[in-house]
């Protein structure tokens, strides 16, 4: 635990970067691939944001190595990181619920 | 090294306020993101975005900094294990794979110039150009920064003991590979 974040330290296998790669890449052709079939266009907002927040999670913990690292980094990015989520929604919503209200939906 | 900048919760002070940097950084990015959705679709004028962005084009981009990310790991990993002749090649890979990636940006925006998309042409073009001209620039100060640890270790001065400051270069470059892969999404696929 002590040594947790200091340098010289092996967070992962080489094997463990490699086969995260390969995942994404595979979900990177998956999305472009899905973008172009047209019996996915009723999900495919869902569909993406969840293949994009698998992406994101991917390298945030092992090519950040918030997985193995003190809990505290995870503290001090997931933090700002919902935040920033909070924000966006709450933009959102009150950008196009005004337009809503305005348009009398 | 790490441990003359240790806090009193035995963490490196450096990382902490890097980890705080990139917190910051994602309210940055959240708010341009933010935008750009609250934009989309609003433009009065043409050029619109299913118009002109190149999914095909924009896909290899993506790669390519995915492809960056995986090379920034392995050179860590080697610098780690003082492997430097492993760790300069990586480390140079990354910085190539990070030019490659501004080039193609570079072409994009010339291209969507010459199809008459400029910053003040149309919401899309404002709030494009802002949020993925941000990026850029996050890239390419990634890009500088790598190709100055590149030529630390050429020159003998990056070692092992040097590890963490791969490792805080590495988080900085990775943070730009996932806001891309927002950017991606968000702006590209979700048309």
């Amino acid at each position: 635990m002590s040594e947790q974040g200091r340098a010289g330290e092996v967070h992962a296998t080489t094997g463990t970067y490699l086969r995260v790669a390969a995942i994404l890449v595979i979900v990177t052709f998956i999305e472009v691939g899905i973008f172009y079939v047209p019996a996915f266009q009723g999900v495919l907002v869902p569909l993406l944001l969840a293949l994009s927040a698998l992406k994101f999670t991917l390298v945030v913990m092992f090519y950040m190595h918030l997985k193995f690292d003190n809990r505290f980094f995870m503290f001090l990015f997931g933090g700002p990181l919902l935040l920033a989520l909070v924000v966006v929604i709450g933009l959102l919503f009150l950008f196009f619920g005004a337009v809503r209200l305005r348009a009398g939906m | 090294m790490s441990q003359a900048h240790a806090t009193s919760m035995g963490l490196d002070s450096r990382k902490m306020a890097f980890w705080a940097f990139i917190g910051s950084e994602c309210l940055l990015f959240g708010s341009l993101i933010s935008t750009y959705l609250i934009y989309k679709g609003k433009s009065l004028v043409g050029p619109y975005p299913h118009e002109i962005l190149n999914i095909p084009f924009t896909s290899f981009s993506t790669f390519d900094l995915l492809m960056s990310s995986l090379a920034m790991v392995l050179a860590l990993a080697a610098i780690q294990r003082g492997d430097m002749k492993q760790g300069k090649t990586w480390l140079f890979v990354t910085a190539f794979l990070g030019l490659v990636f501004l080039g193609g940006q570079v072409w994009e925006f010339s291209h969507f110039m010459h199809e008459g998309l400029g910053l003040t042409t149309n919401l899309f073009g404002s709030t494009f150009y802002v949020l993925t001209g941000t990026h850029g620039t996050h890239v390419t100060v990634g890009v500088i920064w790598l190709l100055t640890l590149w030529v630390q270790a050429l020159r003998g001065k990056l070692g092992p003991g040097q590890a963490l400051t791969v490792e805080i270069t590495g988080l900085y470059w990775h943070f730009v590979d996932v806001v891309w892969i927002v950017i991606f999404t968000v702006v590209y696929l979700i048309q």
